[in-house]
């Protein structure tokens, strides 16, 4: 299984469209893992994933399918929220940053010549910090101070790098488990080591 | 999860005004909370988005819900900023936070997604001349919806499979598993729509394997 | 008539098939082999889901490669897991999906999804959650999907593979009362009842063609 045996668009969208479905359903499944009792909402690893597994194009692309289907009124987000809510609210800001964040992470594992978990994890940060460019600023908007925003931000960050640590182990397990999932950009034709 | 989404059927004024407006009023109230910080004002929007409410006569099973994200929002941001900036800046951003939540989510109660499916196809019919396809837009909810039925399965089995080995802590365990699955079901629904001549009426050019002669 | 001439494949270094020439016009023919063996492989090039690194393939003329577009037309492909093939959420949905480029109209579509579900007792599924249906009934859903659009080949790569008893029956006995030409790979020897010709493949290459008896002994002699 992988791209190599069908180039025709369909493969393309039903990865996009498959992956939309796995973040949503990240978000049907609280519970797993969970760090001291305390379950974490692993869906917005979801969007760090879709780019270190689907690469830039396809990862955003799911992305911004999974927002614009919540847009419309689809519960896919965690704890069944959906609707426009999500894209209004403070969390606004963290939410649209899923599209950056899979476009960085999945840029960097493309352009890089391993996929070694430090190159990996060195993506996910990224991608993290690419959602946080998006989403403190707009925090900092709704309670009309960057600082303020800055601070009430700092809940998340715990949970969030242990998000990263896992979404990096996962994508080398998986792009060790199907090596061919996602061919190099870079220097194109020479086989990665 | 329903087709339906999170739209609850009703007759109101609400549900029968037009999509197009509904969405720019909400946007409206969305930026207005932000630019204004006189708690009066605010108050107010929460006031006639409660209105909004009673009008469209939400019932309570979905009220419920709606309350509770609020309220878990208002201890988490409202508290932090009391602390940070002081009672009186917690309460705007308290007011903005009901008015602009409540006012959004009230679309989308009163909003069927066939018409906010039909609008967003309307909306980009001029990008048509970009390879967009909006009539594509309705089968990409479906396919959406699907899938979410065809992974939660799949979740389902990997997690007691996981259990099963005694693994079921572990996240790996059972996101790997998982990720690999969904990424097979991908290709088979890939070749099954490609099987079933998706891509084939398409009008941008196609890559010269599948060109016609 | 399905020809495949000096028909070879790989995947980067690997040789999954080599060779392949066959002439295939009768009605009923069969794919069998060992796992890996290249069936799979074999039955996605006739409507171009996999395009062969050699040789060339042709339906009733026409080259899936080049043509691709046409030969989909004209070649129904039923796959093993009928989760994957259900593209739309009710079962008359997923039907009138496959009708979308023929038939403009709208109720048109639906009418011809009601009646060919109804024609294999799916009639009281219509409007049901296609994922709800059981097993069976999600592969003759997906089996209806196909030949409502009345093609001339059906291709099934293990179609029965998740099937329970009843339902390979089932399945069995629709396909056997086809008008269509039906090219089958499948791992089940008690599908090839009635087939006309059984092709044994191995490491990519044809090692036996013939009538299922004696072509089922030689697959049964390569796996002693
Ligand atoms: N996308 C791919 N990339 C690399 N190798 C592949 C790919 N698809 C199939 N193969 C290899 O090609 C060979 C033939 O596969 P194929 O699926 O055609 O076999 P099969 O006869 O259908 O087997 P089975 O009975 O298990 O379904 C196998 O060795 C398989 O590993
Ligand atoms: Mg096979």
């Amino acid at each position: 299984m992988s791209g190599s045996r069908s180039t025709l668009p369909a493969a393309s969208l039903a990865r996009v469209v498959v992956f939309a479905a796995f973040i949503a359903v990240l978000g049907l499944f609280p519970g797993i893992g969970g760090v001291a009792g305390v379950p974490i909402v692993v869906q917005n690893a979801g969007p760090i994933l879709a780019g270190a597994i689907l690469g830039w194009k396809l990862g955003t692309a799911s992305v911004a399918l999974l927002l614009g289907l919540t847009a419309i009124g689809l519960p896919l987000l965690s704890g069944g929220r959906g609707g426009l809510a999500p894209f209004v609210g403070p969390s606004a800001g963290f939410v649209v940053g899923w599209l950056l964040s899979a476009l960085v992470t999945g840029l960097i594992v493309q352009r890089a010549r391993t996929r070694t978990l430090p190159v990996l994890l060195l993506a996910c940060l990224a991608g993290l910090l690419a959602d946080y460019l998006i989403g403190i600023p707009v925090i900092g908007l709704f309670v009309g101070d960057l600082g303020a925003g800055l601070l009430q931000s700092l809940v998340f960050v715990p949970g969030d790098l242990i998000k990263v640590v896992l979404a990096a182990v996962i994508a080398g397990l998986v792009h060790r488990a199907l090596p061919d999932l996602l061919p190099p950009t870079t220097s194109a034709g020479s086989p990665v080591r | 999860m329903t087709p339906l989404g999170l739209y609850e059927p009703g007759t109101s004024l609400l549900h029968r005004a037009p999509t197009g407006p509904s969405l720019l009023a909400v946007l409206l109230i969305a930026a207005g909370t932000v630019l204004t910080s006189d708690p009066w004002v605010l108050a107010g929007v929460c006031g006639l988005v409660a209105l909004g409410y009673v009008v469209a006569r939400v019932p309570w099973r979905r009220l419920r819900p709606l309350l509770r994200t609020l309220a878990l929002l208002l201890v988490l941001i409202g508290l932090v900023q009391w602390w940070l900036l002081g009672p009186e800046r917690a309460l705007v951003i308290a007011l903005r936070l009901v008015a602009a939540i409540g006012a959004a989510s009230l679309f989308t109660l009163t909003t069927r997604v066939d018409d906010l499916v039909s609008a967003v196809e309307r909306g980009l019919g001029p990008l048509r001349r970009f390879g967009v396809r909006p009539e594509r837009v309705g089968l990409l909810v479906g396919l959406t919806i699907q899938s979410v039925g065809t992974l939660s399965g799949i979740a389902g089995q990997v997690r007691a499979s996981a259990k099963a080995r005694g693994a079921g802590g572990s996240v790996t365990a059972f996101a790997v598993p998982f990720m690999i699955r969904t990424l097979r079901h991908a290709d088979a629904l890939g070749e099954a729509l490609a099987a079933r001549g998706w891509g084939d009426d398409d009008t941008r050019p196609s890559p010269p394997h599948v060109a016609e002669p | 008539m399905i020809e495949f001439s000096g028909v070879g494949h790989r995947y980067g270094d690997r040789v999954v098939l080599d060779g392949v020439d066959l002439t295939l016009p009768q009605s009923r023919v069969a794919l069998i082999g060992a796992n890996g063996s290249g069936k799979s492989t074999l039955a996605r090039t006739v409507n171009g889901l996999v395009t062969p690194t050699e040789g060339t393939v042709r339906v009733d003329g026409r080259d899936p490669a080049r043509q691709g577009s046409a030969v989909r037309r004209r070649v129904g492909f039923v796959f093993s897991d009928p989760d994957s093939q259900i593209v739309m959420p009710t079962a008359g949905e997923d039907v009138a999906f496959s009708l979308r480029r023929t038939v403009r109209n709208r109720a048109e579509r639906a009418r011809l999804a009601a009646e060919t579900l109804t024609g294999f007792g799916l009639g009281d599924h219509i409007e049901h959650p296609a994922h709800q249906l059981s097993g069976g009934q999600k592969q003759l859903l997906a089996l209806c999907a196909v030949l409502v659009l009345d093609p001339d080949v059906l291709v099934c790569d293990e179609p029965t593979t998740l099937l329970d008893l009843r339902n390979k029956k089932a399945f069995a006995e629709r396909l056997a009362g086809l008008r269509q030409q039906v090219l089958l790979a499948t791992h089940d020897l008690d599908l090839l009842e009635g087939f006309d010709r059984v092709i044994v493949l191995d490491g990519g290459r044809v090692v036996a063609d013939d009538e299922p008896e004696p072509a089922v002994a030689h697959y049964r002699k390569l796996c002693t």
